[in-house]
């Protein structure tokens, strides 16, 4: 029964540890933009990689996504005799939730893995201890660009999944099945509010903030991280983490965001 | 007389129950050569860890030039850790920057130097440790002993005043072994460095220490030359004697 209790209370007191970790870790991650000299270059690099890099991913799984709730909308709708209102049905659809959430999904397993694996490398080659020891701050150096890119990239993917899923879905249901293309369009006009957007726009920030805070800082303290193991089986465990907690992070607070900003 | 520039004074390090130093005290002195030498797992690279603040005690003090860098806020011990270069074990390159990034990053991160002068000054002392054409190699393009040497030109290019080495010939060939004890005598005489150097390689580093400490379940025990060792009457040190050095070692035999 003790030792029960006490492996109860270990745990408990490694999560709050962990908990503490993870939040100093987003406060000097964030802090670090005021500190100078600031790396332009290097976030734009980032941007590159995070944003640019993703473009094709983007549009393919942006496309098809459109076109599937372009047949499921039209087979649906068209039991009410409303086919005309697939186009609010699909913009309403990828403005609100898909297009955030599969956005961050898809940067999270492109993108976060990336960036865990990287620094959790750097950490266990002593690179990091290399920029310390040489009064390099090493979330000025590394980790703040990463924030920053991510934070611009994520609702800029975001937006342009949302427009290329509206164009599957035009071309799934007006191109394949015989919609009228001005009741598409215009029945997105008229559904589709500057709430909706701004909903869009919120969660796709919020979800930017929960992909580099989770997937960087698994990396950073890969050498601390209970259970993970040393070494490249210690980097490979914390990067499969770190994307299923991102993952998890980010249907938790697509739930919230809905909740609140409905 | 030399000046104590690091000082241990009753540190106590523990990981959960396992304790790494107990309550050990240490003085090292200004431009000599101290040996950090004992078994593996025993605390030596907690020690250099410690002496850069990237661990904290869980009690007693560390000083550096005097000042307690224990309760030391992130700037102020910045500022400390400028004094210091560092030549990790396994080089600890960043491996997406090239051999002249690599060096010049200190000075491109921490001084206001022009990119002219920093070019200067990176292919100045890239020829002196014999890296000259080797500016657009990745650190994974380059040999053990060629990444050592690049960790050395990157930790001598803001001329520190204390140089740490952790296991610098570890994994290295006889000849790189050579080479490497080699630059660091030219270097050492040239810029005047205090050096800490965490070796395996007994009984040959001591070659170059003048003094030995040997750390041995959590305790330290500090030698004045390689003889003092194999005459100390502690258990656990004739042990790691016999095993490192054999019964008989005189210094002066060595090569």
């Amino acid at each position: 029964m003790i030792r029960y209790l006490e492996k109860i209370g270990n745990n408990t007191l490694w999560i709050l540890e962990d908990l503490g970790r993870m939040g100093s870790f987003l406060a000097f991650g964030l802090g670090g933009v005021f500190k100078r000299p600031f790396r332009f270059s290097a976030m734009i690099r980032q941007v590159r990689l995070i944003g640019a890099d993703s473009f094709w991913v983007i549009f393919f799984i942006a496309g098809f996504t459109g076109m599937v709730l372009g047949l499921q909308g039209y087979y649906t709708l068209r039991k009410f005799g409303s086919e005309g209102a697939l186009g609010s049905a699909v913009s309403l659809s990828l403005i609100r939730e898909l297009g955030p959430v599969l956005t961050a999904l898809m940067v999270t397993g492109r993108a976060g893995s990336a960036m865990c694996a990287e620094i959790g490398i750097m950490r266990n080659s002593e690179q990091l201890d290399a920029l310390e020891c040489m009064a390099i701050d090493p979330f000025r150096y590394l980790i703040t660009p990463k924030f920053l890119a991510t934070i611009i990239s994520v609702p800029i993917l975001t937006l342009f999944f949302n427009v290329v899923g509206i164009f599957g879905g035009y071309i799934a249901g007006c191109g394949l099945l015989g919609v009228n293309p001005g009741a598409y369009w215009s029945g997105m006009e008229q559904s589709v509010v500057n709430q909706d957007i701004n909903m869009g726009i919120i969660k796709s920030f919020v979800f930017a903030l929960v992909i580099v805070w989770v997937c960087a800082g698994r990396g950073y303290f890969v050498h601390v991280i209970r259970g993970a193991g040393f070494g490249a089986e210690g980097v490979s465990k914390v990067t499969t983490q770190a994307v299923v907690l991102s993952s998890i992070a980010i249907l938790i607070w697509d739930y919230l965001l809905t909740a609140i900003l409905l | 007389m030399s000046q104590a520039v690091i000082q241990f004074k009753d540190v106590v390090k523990a990981f959960g129950k396992q304790t790494i130093l107990d309550r050990v005290n240490m003085t090292i002195n200004s431009g000599k050569t101290t040996v950090i030498a004992g078994p593996s797992g025993q605390g030596k690279s907690v020690t250099m860890k410690l002496i850069l603040g990237l661990l904290r005690p869980d009690s007693g003090e560390i000083l550096v030039e005097g000042h307690d860098i224990t309760t030391m806020r992130a700037k102020a011990l910045n500022e400390v850790r400028t004094k210091f270069g560092v030549l990790f074990q396994g080089s600890a390159l960043l491996d997406s920057l090239n051999v002249f990034a690599n060096v010049a990053l200190p000075l491109e991160e921490r001084t206001k130097m022009g990119s002219e002068e920093i070019r200067e000054r990176v292919l100045a002392i890239l020829a002196q440790l014999g890296l000259t054409g080797h500016e657009e190699k990745y650190p994974a393009q380059l040999s053990g002993g060629m990444r050592k040497r690049v960790g050395l030109a990157r930790a001598l290019m803001l001329q520190p005043e204390i140089m740490l080495f952790d296991e610098p010939t570890t994994g290295l060939d006889p000849e790189n072994t050579l080479e490497i004890y080699k630059l660091f005598l030219e270097t050492q005489k040239k810029f005047g460095y205090t050096s800490i150097i965490v070796s395996h390689d007994i009984p040959k580093v001591f070659n170059l220490a003048d003094q030995v400490i040997v750390i041995n379940k959590g305790k330290l025990s500090t030698f004045a030359s390689p003889e003092d060792i194999q005459q100390s009457d502690i258990p656990d040190i004739q042990a790691f004697v016999q095993y490192t050095m054999g019964k008989i070692y005189l210094s002066r035999e060595m090569e």
